[in-house]
């Protein structure tokens, strides 16, 4: 293999690993809004909900 | 004093999920546009940056092996810190942090792993061989692998809080052992050669973007960090809100 190829790889590896992580992560989140979204959907809350509602929670 | 006051009164409001929560909402677009656009410069300077007179055009794989090299160790360090966090002040976004950070550096660590490969192959002669540095790194990313698998082994974070913090603390003897392996050790691993008491000994035209490239995996890492926190938070939500269904199914019946 020529060192282009080697560096081609490395590159390549990065924005696999990296890519792939920022995905999951981002999934991850959305995932998560929309099962919270779902439960106060059907009108289960938090308890402290009221409380932080005005600190952005 | 009233500055130590004003600190700690800050440590603890921070300790407020849904401070953090708003908090974060607030720096996490910053830290992301910092992020791309420190790689953008730092990928432009690496590629522009002359080729090595020994390793030739491989040497560009140093712009990104050397800073997830780097990032590996400081997450594991972070979770070191959040893992004292956890035990002894019981923080609440301690072992939150620990938890999110676990996976990134994972990555980071696979990562420097397989680019260390990659580089190794034309410049050694080989892709891996058991020497005390790579196989010291070899122990991080199992340690990593390891702590992934606690925290989804049991289900009541508490419990995996307290057990994963210790065995981060434990796990961060490696840590000075991956640092100084290249001077303890006869090794084929090149010794330091950025971070010397006699300074680096890299040609400005390479170390510069490496600088880049370091600056931007670590704004990289704090923007995956803070928004995996954000996501513990919000699964942890999720586990309070069931129980509160199950507990008002229960108390209709």
């Amino acid at each position: 293999m020529s060192h282009a190829t080697y560096v081609a790889l490395s590159y390549g590896a990065a924005l696999l690993l990296v890519g792939g992580l920022v995905l999951a992560i981002w999934r991850d989140g959305r995932a998560r809004r929309a099962e919270i979204a779902a439960l106060e959907a059907q009108g289960i809350r938090r308890r402290s909900a009221g409380r932080n509602e005005g600190m952005g929670a | 004093m009233s500055d130590i006051a004003a600190s700690a009164g800050w440590w603890t409001r921070l300790a407020n999920p849904s401070r953090f929560l708003a908090l974060s909402n607030r720096l996490g677009p910053w830290l992301a546009g910092g992020t791309v656009l420190t790689l953008a410069v730092g990928l432009y300077l690496g590629f522009q940056a002359p080729e090595d007179y020994q390793q030739g055009s491989t040497v560009r794989i140093m712009f990104i092996h050397v800073p997830a090299a780097w990032l590996a160790m400081m997450c594991y360090t972070v979770m070191a810190l959040s893992a004292i966090g956890s035990l002894v002040w019981r923080h609440p976004l301690a072992d939150v942090s620990v938890r999110a950070a676990a996976p990134i550096g994972a990555v980071f660590t696979a990562l420097a792993l397989i680019t260390g490969s990659l580089w190794g192959k034309p410049m050694w002669g080989t892709w891996w061989v058991w020497d005390a540095r790579l196989t010291s790194f070899f122990v991080l990313f199992l340690m990593y692998l390891g702590l992934i698998a606690l925290h989804r082994a049991l289900d009541d974070p508490a419990r995996s809080g307290r057990l994963s913090a210790i065995l981060v603390l434990v796990g961060f003897i490696n840590i000075p052992i991956i640092k100084f392996s290249v001077d303890w050790w006869n090794t084929l691993h090149q010794p330091a050669s950025v971070l010397r008491v006699d300074g680096p000994t890299i040609h400005p035209s390479l170390l510069v973007p490496l600088l880049v490239m370091a600056i931007a995996f670590t704004l990289l890492f704090f923007t995956l960090h803070l928004v995996a926190m954000r996501n513990e938070i919000l699964r942890r939500r999720v586990q309070v809100l069931r129980r509160n269904a199950a507990r008002q199914i229960g108390e209709s019946r």
